[in-house]
């Protein structure tokens, strides 16, 4: 039987990392108070341990997760990890804790706490990548397509699939400016990229046409007898606007679009 | 004419129609040269200051129009700019808008010009060089011409995912008053001729896998509502009536908007009936998912859906016999009878209670709204603690449970409380309570 102790586990806040740190619980049989990916200077009155990442001991829990629970746990740990829950990575401890001692029935234990608390916080995370599926706007500069967007769960990994197989012939980018993450695609090749910054080029003339086009086109789509402002708020909360063409128009641009067809499209090679 | 201002005509006269899905079939991308892919459950890319979803570059070709459907901003007779697309201008500002993820797709409409054959083959020439010049394998809504050749149709059909016919007004004397250019026929015939297609086409495909598909997401119509004196009994009849006849994946409804003073229609200046179009809805959800018929949810008695009850308690509190049901027993069916319990949570309860006996606080963790089920359900052969039901307080509570979830909701706005202000538009909710009491 396992102990709650006064230790806290700090780790790289990878996932192999957190892996590792449920390997350690095992190995100690110990239960740390909590684990935290960011090393804070917070003076903590418990003792503090630093798990080293080793991916020899994180793929045995791996398989361990994949074999005695389920392929689907395990991707629901991985889901899980991405999620922005406050104590998630004490939850996913606790998670394979008893999953391993339930087996699959665990992802049907809708009523205890911890599979509760993740499993919203996972619903969440897919919630919010399916919004930005529709939410995300590309800017064209030069025929490259790039994206800011600003979430609060690591949604690009979950967005990777969607966009290459959409624009699989297209150059782009996606910059997470929350996790500072990136997903990049060049060359028919897809890469998730982490600690890095990016600012957004300014528009040319082409791009400037077609941001006032689409504004154009959403401002006359409103019927205004219908106006409400309320339900466009619950269907795309305030926190989305400031990435989104149609909503964010410091870039204001004025004129008149004369035609389109002057130039090729960077796809028809 | 600039670019800029066409797109504004022929947006403007497009926003009318309700439907801006882009659901109901699965394309991955892969392979192909182009762009695009489309998703089973539909992506929404914004939301308009009326609060509805943006999912297609919705437009028409031209709001020219040779006939005069009282009803249309289009009408011949209409005093309004016009304005004309060509083929390949909608192709490449679909395309450079798809590129920047501003939309799912085209949903392609227009009015009638030289002919409904000529209208429909400009729009076939569209389609075309979208799906080949570009191979743009994004969604594709296109609006059947009414009157337009079967084999035009039949080529539209193979290169839009979903096709859509709008009858527009739910009985053949409305049709007549308001649609002198349209016939019954002319809706309903290319109506059967399309799911007709729809059903071959699904065992060409079985047979040969490279048949071409023919609208994959299916049919849809739209109904205006309140331009005409036809009840709700009548409107979901229909809807009832066409979901099976023709294998609809959607019915939309569309509140009036006043398109200018008309003899025959209400005037300039009045307000869209919003709540009954989401009562509409409701009741069109209950159809398709819930398992309930139109004749259950009105009768020749109560032709009108309630405006302060949503009608899936109101049917709720007209079968007391019914009442109360015992979660940890009750079969799937039943449980989505249960006012507040939805799909997601009916579902949850029958995986949950596998595993344990439910009782309140699991139904709670569950995310289970308790506040209109709470009178409806058992628990362990019990009620919640305290719970004191009586007739009247239950819909008294009921009543305004709806009315505040409404103005919360996403579907519902500021509009509703002037709905409920207005005194003689419906009774106050106190009457109204009596009322249904002594119904009951
Ligand atoms: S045919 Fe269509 S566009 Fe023309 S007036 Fe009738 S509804 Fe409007």
């Amino acid at each position: 039987m396992s102990d709650e102790r006064d230790v806290i586990y700090y780790y790289d806040g990878t996932f192999d990392g957190l892996m590792c740190c449920v390997f350690e619980s095992y190995l100690k049989k110990e239960i740390p108070l909590d684990i935290t990916a960011h090393g804070s200077d917070q003076l903590s009155l418990s003792e503090i341990k630093f798990i080293e990442t080793n991916t020899i001991r994180s793929e045995r829990v791996i398989r361990g997760i994949s074999k005695k629970i389920s392929e689907e746990a395990l991707l629901f740990i991985k889901y899980a990890f991405l999620t922005c829950a406050p104590n998630k990575d004490v939850l996913i401890l606790d998670y394979i804790r008893k999953g391993l001692l339930y087996g699959r029935k665990i992802e049907k234990m809708l009523a205890d706490d911890t599979v509760n608390l993740l499993n919203k916080a996972v619903y969440d995370l897919t919630n919010e990548s399916h919004l930005f599926k529709g939410f995300i706007r590309f800017s064209d500069s030069g025929g490259y397509l790039s994206a800011v967007i600003s979430p609060k769960n690591k949604v690009i990994p979950l967005l990777a699939d969607h966009f290459v197989d959409r624009l699989r012939n297209e150059k782009f980018f996606i910059y997470d400016k929350s996790h500072r993450m990136a997903l990049v695609y060049f060359d028919n090749k897809a890469e998730i990229m982490e600690n890095i910054d990016f600012e957004m080029p300014d528009a040319d003339e082409r791009e400037k046409d077609f941001r006032m086009l689409w504004r154009e086109f959403y401002d006359t789509i409103e019927i205004s007898e219908r106006r409400n402002p309320r339900c466009r708020m619950n269907n795309m909360p305030k926190r989305f606007w400031e990435n989104m063409t149609e909503m964010n128009r410091s870039d204001a641009y004025t004129g008149s679009v004369r035609s389109i067809s002057e130039n090729n499209y960077p796809m028809i090679r | 004419m600039e670019l800029s201002e066409k797109l504004r005509i022929l947006s403007d006269s497009a926003k009318y129609d309700a439907a801006c899905t882009s659901s109901g079939t699965e394309r991955r991308g892969t392979g192909g040269e182009g762009m695009g892919n489309t998703f089973a459950g539909g992506i929404c890319h914004s939301f308009a200051g009326d609060g509805r979803c943006i999912s297609l570059l919705k437009i028409l070709m031209t709001n020219y129009c040779l006939f005069d459907c009282k009803y249309c901003v289009n009408r011949r007779s209409n005093d309004v700019p016009r304005a004309r697309f060509t083929p390949s201008e909608i192709a490449d500002l679909t395309i450079e808008f798809y590129r920047r993820n501003y939309i799912e797709g085209l949903f392609l409409s227009s009015g009638i010009i030289q002919s409904p054959d000529h209208t429909c083959e400009q729009m076939i020439e569209t389609l075309s060089i979208l799906r080949s010049k570009y191979d743009f394998r994004g969604y594709i809504h296109a609006k059947a011409i009414p009157g337009a050749a079967p084999e035009l149709i039949n080529r539209l059909g193979v290169l839009a995912d979903r096709i859509s016919v709008n009858i527009e007004l739910p009985s053949q004397k409305s049709l007549a008053k308001l649609a002198p250019d349209k016939s019954k026929n002319s809706i309903l015939l290319p109506m059967g001729h399309i799911s007709e297609k729809i059903m071959e086409n699904k065992y060409e495909i079985v047979k040969y896998k490279s048949a071409p598909k023919f609208a994959p997401a299916g049919q849809s119509t739209q109904m205006v509502i309140g331009a005409t004196p036809d009840t709700d009994l009548q409107i979901l009849r229909l809807s009832e009536a066409m979901y099976k006849k023709y294998s609809l994946k959607r019915v939309f409804y569309s509140a009036y908007v006043p398109v200018g003073d008309q003899k025959l229609l209400p005037p300039a200046g009045t307000k869209p009936p919003l709540l009954r179009e989401h009562r509409l809805y409701q009741a069109d959800w209950l159809i398709r998912f819930y398992g309930f018929r139109a004749e259950e949810i009105l009768d020749e008695t109560h032709q009108d859906l309630d405006p302060m009850l949503d009608p899936k308690c109101n049917w709720a509190i007209h079968h007391p016999e019914c009442f109360p049901v015992e979660i940890n027993s009750a079969d799937y069916e039943m449980l989505l009878r249960v006012p507040g319990i939805g799909v997601r949570s009916a579902q949850r309860i029958v995986t949950a209670r596998r595993y344990a006996k439910l009782d309140y606080n699991d139904l709670k963790k569950l995310g289970i709204v308790l506040k209109r089920a709470i009178y409806f359900i058992l628990c362990g052969g019990k009620r919640m603690d305290g719970l004191i039901v009586t007739k009247e307080g239950v819909i008294r509570q009921l009543m305004s449970e709806c009315a505040v979830k409404e103005n919360e909701n996403k579907s519902f706005s500021d509009m509703q409380i002037s709905f409920f202000d207005d005194k003689n538009i419906f009774p106050t909710l106190e009457d109204r309570v009596k009322c249904l009491t002594r119904e009951m």
